[in-house]
Parts: C-alpha cells; structure tokens; sequence
C-alpha cells in the first residue's frame, strides 16, 4: 500500500480492539494471531461495525471478546454453520471465522467439510496448537501419530488430520498457513483471505506455551537439515494460484502441488497460500436464484408485505 | 343431518394413489364438498403398501372416519395383507368396508378376490387392462398396455368418479392440470383412459351402489390445504427470511414447499449438512436481522438442544423450529403418527432455558400459529418450537381461504443508536424492566456488540459473578412470564362447550395438536348439543395457561385426555403444571391417528368403566393383548393362505433405461 493511503487511514488496529481485560496465559500464540487479524482489518480500512468475528468455543473461540467489531462467540464446533447464516442474512458484511484446531476439525468437521463446499465468501481463520488447551491439553486431531505433550498421560495412536488436504478435499478456494509468532506475515496472509471472494481456510500455527512442550516458540525456530524449519512459500518459485479456473488440469495439478507440499516430508514446514481458485462464489449463485440479492442484503430487504395470492389460487 | 362418504384408494408406492386422491379431491372441493383427506404410508420409495382415505361431506370435517364405503384397490395386498412376511404387518383394508360398501378391484387380482370371506359388500372387477389397450390402441400405442400400467391409478380414479355419481368433466379437467405445462398427448391418454373406466363402471356398478355421495352444498371460494403447505405459507406471509433444514419425514415437504418460491419472495432456504448446522445457522440469521426457521421431525429434534440452549442465552429473535412428530423412539416409525415429542420439545437441553412451545391442533391453526411463533420470537427474544405432527403434515382439508388482513408483523424491540451517540454506549444484554433488551442488527453503525453462549454481563462478555448470574437468569426467564401476560387466553386454549357458558358438563375432554379434529368430529355425532362433553384443546404448553386450565379441570366431575403417545404425556404436563390429576387417560400409540370412532368409543368406555387407562387402536378400546392378538392371527392367515408373492409396483415406460 501507498504512503499516501496509509497516510489517509481513518482505522487503526487498534480501532478493531475491545477495552476488555485479555485472559489468555501470557505467551500465547493466540495473541499473535488476534494482532494479525486486527492489522490486517485495518490495512483493509473495513469498518468495525461492517465487521463481524465469529468463532467456536475454547481459548480461540474468546477472541471476538477482544476484538471490536460484532462478536459471536457461539457453540463449540459450530463456527462454520453460524458464519454463513450470518453472512447469507447480509452479504455486505465481511465475516470472519475463528476456531481452535479441535473445534475446526474435530467436533466440527462435518460443518467444516461441508462449509468449504459452498464457497461462501468468508475466511476461517484456526488456531492450531495439536491440543485442546482450555480443558488442560488433550490430543487434538493434528497431532502426529506416536506424539506427546506433558499434557497428555499418553501419545497418540491415531493419524492427524491434515488441515491442508482436508481443505483442498472440501472446496475452500484459499487454502494457506501462517504461523502465529510471525504476526507481519500473517497479517498479510488474512488480508489476503479476506480479500479473496470465496471461503479462505488459513490455519496457523500456535504455540500453547502452557500445555504444548513439543511445538514450541523453539522448536518452530530451528533448523533443519540446516535450513529453517518455517520458511515461505512466495519466496520460493511455488504459484498457488489457478490462471485458468476453467480447466480441470490446471486445478488438479494445483490441488496436487499443494497436496505435496503440506505433507511437508522433508520436515520443513511452509507457510503461505498453497492454493488460490476464483471461481463464483455461493453469494453469486443466490443472487441468480434470489432477485432481491441482487439490490440489498438479505437483512436489508423488506420481506414484511409478501402476498400470498398466487400460493392460494394454487390451492383452489 | 349431515352425510359424508368414505373414499379409500390402496396400492403399493410409485403407482400414483396419492396423485389420484388428491385429483378427486381436488375436483370435489372445487364442487363445495368438505374434504378430509389422510394418508398412511412407508418409510419407503417404491413397492411398499400405502393407503389414502378421503372424507366428503356436506359439511365441514375434521378428521377420518374407519368405515370405508369405497375401496379401490390397485393391487392385491390391499385385498388381502402383506402375507408374502415372515410377520405380516396388516391384512388389507376389506375389514374396513362398512356393510353394503363396494371394492373395485383390478381384474389381475382376481385370484385374491376370491380369498375374501365377506358376503356383506360388493365386489367389482375392473378389466383397467383391456381399458387400457383400448386408450392406448386409439393414441397409436397398440399392445403396449403392459409397458403402460402405471396408468392404473388413473382408471381406478375414473371408475372410483362413476360409483361416486360424481360428474366427470371436473376430474378431467383437474387430470390435464396435474400434467401442467406439459399437458398434451399424455395428459390426453390419461383422460381417454379414465373415461372408459369410468363408463365402464358407470354402467355396471353404479347403480348397485348403496352409499351416495351427499347433496353438494353451495360453492364458496375455498382451499384445499396439506399442513405442510399451511405451514410454509405462514412463513412466507410472516417475512420468514431464511429457512434451514436437513431432509427427514416427515418435515421435509414444508422445505422443498418453500424452495420453490425462493425466487418469488426473495426467501432463502438453506440445506444443511445435519441438524445441528440447521438449527445453529438459524440461530445465527436471526441474530443477523433476518426471520429464520428450520423444520425437523424427532430425530433431527435430538440433534437440536444445543441450538435452543445458544439461542436463549445469546437473547437471538428466535428461530421459530417446527417440529413435526412421528414415531419414536430413535428412527421409530419415520413415516407415522405419534404425539411423543410434547415432554421433549418442553425440555430439550441443558439448563433451564426460556423456550415457547405452541401447538396448533389442525391445519388453519398450523398457518395462524406459525404466523405468531415469528413475532414471539422477535418480541421476546426467544426460540419458538411449533409442535405439529406426522398426521397434520400430510393430511388435506378444505378450508375457508387463510385471512391475512388482520395479520400484523413485530419485529419486537430493535436498538436505533441516537444521532452522535458513542461507541460504547450500547449494551446488548442490557438489564431491562421487563427483561427485554433492545437488539441491534449487524452492521448498524455504532451498534457494535458482543454476545456469548457462555453466561455474560450486559455488554456480552462472559461472567461467573454471582450476582450478574442471579440477574441474567431471571432476566431470560421472567420473558416467558411477559409472554404469558400479553398473548390472549384464545390463543392458549380453547374450551368447546355447551353455548351458555354457564352450563357445565359432567365430562370434561381435553386434547391437543392434530387430536382435536377427531374430538370435535366425535362430539358433533355423539353429542351434538354439547350437553354431555366439553372438549378443552390446549394450544400453548409454554407459557402454559395454568389459571385458566386448573379451573376448568376442577370444575368438571369426570375429565378425560388424549394423547397420541404411550405415557400419556398431556396429562403429565397438566398434573406438573396444575397438580390436577386427569381421571381417565386414553392414550394411543400404534402410529396412526386418533380417528372420531376412536374417541367415542373410548369415552363411552371410560365413563362406563372407569378405568384410569384406555389403549384404543383401529376404532376399538383394546386390551394391551391386542397387539399379539392381531400378531397371530396374522400368522395364522399367512399360514392358511396359498404362497403369496409381493405385489409388482408398475414402473413408467422407459424407467431405468
């Protein structure tokens, strides 16, 4: 962005913050992920009360409190049902999802499977730190096979979910991953979910440095093989984006690609868009389907002086 | 005096019974008869046995009657049973015939006809196929009446509007419509055949027939409504914006109702991937500024407390959920009548949450409810259940056109912030004097809030403070108290008693939900005068009117209820609620509705007797042995019988090419 639009910025991030005293451990990568969130609003100059952060339950699903915009903090798992009733009832609004991993793709992975099939335009936003922390750290679905934390009494015997694939399987059309200590490219991750018409799935790396002594500030920081262990996928020759959405070929060999490089085999992690489809969004299907979409939001439409003639001569 | 004729056409599913019926139906109503019409069917696409009754009378009807006067069966296990079983499930509908009723039965199953043991009705064999050819020989179609037996169901309604004496042009006419656009050639052939079924019986069975139809009273503009549709064009009049829902029986014809006219009343409907995607994302478009619903049966209900918990605390304008009963418990019978979600729909989820629970006892309180359950919602914040069943879904009746003029829109309390008023100002969980807080809508400048299904202060942050927790939660729940005062009686209950309202009965009914058509069909004929029974139907079970009913109760020396549930759970709301113990509970749990029959004779056993308890099933008061009863002596047929194969269901022409 210009000097000179940013010169003229009428939010700053901490327009989007709530006066509110925040009860997360001191450390948590939570906090990077709320501060990404709240820049990258502000970065898109989206006012707060055209805003709205829904999320589930546990410690992710307390960030709408600290934001200032409208907050939903709803049920657990139900982040993906209650942001696109919320968006089909206004349209204008820019909704945003946010969850742990468990909530995501655990109690709610029917939701999440079948969210990402309408390509709503929303983003999801997950916070993901391998275990349910709010109720003192049990396995969640992405931990690895074999793995545990000091939290858990034993390791796990079952396969992780992986977020990535999973996405891509569903139909979510920007599929990327962050980390929540890099809060600067993160933001700028979310702008761009935010910015892409469709749903955007970003799951983010979280430290939890309470209950997650693997997956740690450290560990994401090390090398391996003497490379980083995170690195980016913009700054290597990886283009996620499909050029021609209507090609089969071109999307399956993107969904490959990205289905390669989030299984992450060489034990380097990458972070950044893996996949970039744009294609018409739910919204745009309703608005052929539904004429008054095409003027106002559902919320905004007079729908209180229906006439029900024409069903009853039906009936005669 | 009044006079109805019973009208009953059986055959396997996919052979169109259903769309003959509601043809006849269709033209007989256009004539001024009152129609009532009920379906028994399975959880099943193709091949299972299905039965629809149709009720024509000179003046309005409520309900079934068990006598049928005419039986068209299309194939042979409506003769004579499913006893190709290992355990049969019924014996065909030939029990059912009143004396001196007739069956027109397809000549194929002439076999079966000889199986019959009654000597006291009569039975007329149709040849539909040589009918058939001949239609389909005129339309250049020779010697294909094989490929086209589906049209079966159309001559078995021609011959069905011959013994009626009923004129043929008007069903005609209501064939060609029920091909729609498309009507031409087929449409045609469908008449053709009809016809000569029709003149075939019209000169051989009709005048044998003793059962008439009665005098058609003067035409009047009237519908002819199913429930379901009742019920989705209550939403579309009540600004219903978006309706979710997950397909189940027998919810699911109120959805794909009202997914026809999306287009038309920009209404969204919404399939979800479960139930609990469809009652959370309703929770979440009220809360967006938008009327929402979502429709289910028992087993999605299950799905369901969750939602109800998230919609009370967060204060949502709603949803209005309808709840159509069936069979429980689990999946039960998905596609039969049963009155056993009352206790559930009152007590669905966790803690005490402030819930309305309306139930409408037929198909015009169906769409005045409905209406209702989106401006309680609106105006108190709540989450609305509308209690309906499997029985008020799919029956049909003629109704006087639905008046919307008198039907007012609340919209209830919403926050409009003041010119230049703060961010910050707003409070959505604001503590009010009548509990009430007024909402914003997302997207209202400064009307930014918080709200959380944890507990939470005023502004919608979450709280474990003892006294906010005190405060909040005689907030939620004093809003059903407001409720209570504001809605009037009528719209609680209502008492059908003698004229003077001073007179008392002896017997005092009480009923609720689809039951009271078949009370107020059985009083009409036991007690026309009301000088025996009142009949009190509960409408409202949340708040409950609990004044009002215990003085009625008390007042009577002998109160009967009914319930179409095993446990009798009417009684059980009452007796929690007034502490009123009901004298005899007659309860009924078999899958099928009360019929008038049903009622009358469980009264009269219940006055006589006195017992506590009564089971009634197929118009009789039945010891709890019934059922093995008829168990056996099903077996017993099935073993007397000769070897029987299921019926065929014919298929169209060309199916599954």
């Amino acid at each position: 962005m210009s000097t000179v639009a940013t010169e003229l910025k009428l939010f700053k991030a901490s327009d989007y913050k709530a006066e509110i005293h925040n009860d997360w451990c001191p450390g948590c990568g939570d906090f990077g992920i709320l501060n990404a969130v709240q820049m990258a609003l502000a970065k898109l100059q989206i006012p707060p009360h055209r805003t709205a952060a829904v999320s589930g339950i546990g410690c992710a699903g307390k960030a709408p409190h600290y934001m200032h915009t409208y907050s939903f903090h709803t049920l657990h798992g139900r982040v993906m049902p209650s942001v696109t009733a919320l968006k089909l009832a206004n349209h204008d609004l820019t909704v945003i999802g946010v969850g742990g991993d468990g909530d995501a793709y655990g109690i709610g992975a029917g939701h999440f499977v079948n969210g990402g099939r309408r390509n709503l335009d929303i983003t999801y936003i997950v916070f993901n730190n391998d275990i349910y922390a709010l109720t003192k750290g049990q396995a969640s679905p992405t931990i690895a096979k074999g793995q545990k934390t000091k939290s858990m009494p034993e390791e796990t015997i079952m396969d992780a979910i992986n977020p990535i694939l999973l996405a891509l399987a569903c139909g979510y059309t920007f599929v990327a991953r962050g980390y929540a200590l890099d809060i600067k490219s993160l933001s700028e991750l979310i702008a761009q979910g935010i910015q892409h018409r469709g749903s955007s799935l970003i799951d983010v790396y979280q430290t939890c440095p309470t209950y997650n002594d693997l997956h740690t500030k450290s560990w994401y920081g090390e090398a391996v093989d003497g490379q980083p262990r995170l690195y980016h996928l913009e700054d290597t020759d990886y283009d996620p984006v499909v050029h021609n959405p209507n090609d089969p070929a071109e999307i399956a060999q993107k969904k490959a690609q990205a289905l390669l490089k989030s299984q992450a085999t060489e034990g380097r992690l990458a972070l950044g868009v893996y996949y970039k489809l744009e294609v018409p969004t739910y919204e745009d299907y309703l608005k052929a389907k539904i004429p008054g979409l095409r003027e106002k939001p559902l919320a905004e439409l007079d729908l209180y002086h229906r006439d029900i003639t024409p069903n009853l001569r039906e009936l005669m | 005096m009044s006079s109805s004729f019973s009208w009953m056409i059986g055959g396997p599913q996919g052979s169109g019974l259903n769309v003959s019926a509601e043809i006849l139906a269709r033209s007989l109503s256009r004539a001024g008869y009152y129609i009532f019409g009920q379906i028994e069917y399975h959880s099943n696409i193709k091949g299972k046995h299905s039965a629809y009754r149709l009720r024509v009378s000179d003046v309005p009807v409520h309900s079934h009657v068990e006598a049928v006067h005419l039986l068209s069966a299309l194939d042979e296990e409506t003769l004579v049973g499913d006893l190709y079983h290992e355990f049969p499930a019924h014996r065909g509908h030939v029990h059912e015939i009143a004396p001196g009723g007739a069956i027109l039965y397809d000549a194929e199953q002439r076999k079966f006809a000889e199986w019959i043991e009654r000597d006291d009705i009569l039975l007329w064999e149709m040849p539909y196929a040589e009918l058939l050819e001949r239609a389909l020989a005129e339309a250049g179609k020779p010697g294909q009446a094989r490929a086209y037996r589906i049209m079966t169901n159309t001559l078995a309604l021609g011959a069905s509007v011959a013994v009626l004496g009923f004129d043929f042009e008007p069903v005609a006419q209501a064939i060609r419509e029920s091909f729609g656009m498309k009507a031409g050639k087929v449409a045609q052939l469908n008449v053709n055949a009809a016809k000569y079924a029709y003149e075939y019986a019209s000169e051989r069975f009709a005048k044998d027939m003793k059962y008439k139809l009665p005098v058609a009273p003067a035409r009047r503009e009237q519908i002819l409504v199913k429930g379901t549709q009742a019920v989705g064009l209550a939403k579309i009049q009540a600004g219903c914006g978006l309706q979710t829902y997950y397909p189940i029986s027998p919810a699911t014809d109120e959805s794909v109702y009202l997914e026809n006219y999306q287009g038309d009343y920009n209404l969204l409907v919404l399939q979800t991937e479960d139930e609990v995607a469809a009652i959370d994302a309703a929770v979440m478009g009220a809360h967006g500024g938008v009327r929402s619903s979502t429709s289910t049966s028992g087993p999605g209900f299950s799905l369901m407390p969750e939602g109800l918990g998230f919609a009370a605390i967060t204060e949502a304008p709603g949803p209005v959920v309808l709840l159509y009963q069936r069979g429980g418990p689990s999946t039960g019978l998905p596609t039969r009548q049963e009155q056993g979600d009352l206790l559930f729909a009152l007590n669905a989820g966790q803690g005490d949450i402030p819930r309305m629970v309306l139930a409408p006892g037929d198909i015009q309180e169906s769409f005045y409810d409905t209406f209702d359950a989106f401006n309680y919602a609106d105006r108190y914040q709540v989450p609305v259940i509308v209690l309906v069943d499997k029985h008020l879904a799919s029956c049909y009746q003629t109704l006087p056109v639905f008046d919307t003029s008198k039907l007012k829109i609340d919209r209830g309390l919403i926050y409009q912030p003041a010119q230049g008023s703060p961010n910050g100002d707003y409070l959505r969980h604001a503590f009010t004097e009548n509990g009430i807080s007024p909402r914003a809508i997302p997207g209202t400048p400064n009307g930014i809030f918080w709200t959380t299904t944890d507990e939470h202060d005023p502004r919608g942050h979450i709280t474990e403070g003892i006294g906010n927790r005190i405060q909040m939660m005689q907030k939620r729940m004093n809003k059903l108290q407001l409720a209570a005062r504001e809605i009037p009686d009528e719209k609680k209950f209502c008492l059908f008693g003698p004229k003077s309202a001073q007179k008392k009965t002896p017997v005092l009914i009480v009923a609720w939900g689809s039951t009271k058509g078949a009370v107020l069909d059985a009083l009409d004929r036991a007690d026309p005068q009301r000088q025996n029974y009142s009949f009190l139907q509960l409408r409202m079970m949340r708040p409950f009117p609990t004044e009002q009913v215990t003085q009625l109760l008390q007042g009577a020396a002998k109160v009967i209820s009914f319930d179409g549930n095993y446990s009798g759970q009417i009684a059980t709301l009452i007796r929690a609620e007034t502490g009123f113990n009901i004298h005899h509970q007659v309860v009924k749990f078999d899958g099928r509705p009360f019929s008038e029959d049903e009622i009358i004779v469980a009264i009269e056993k219940a006055v006589a007797d006195g017992a506590e308890r009564l089971i009634v099933s197929e118009g009789q008061v039945v010891p709890p042995e019934y059922g093995l009863e008829q168990f056996n002596k099903m077996l017993e047929l099935r073993k007397k019988r000769p070897k029987m194969l299921a019926p065929m269901v014919p298929l169209p022409p060309g199916y599954n090419k």
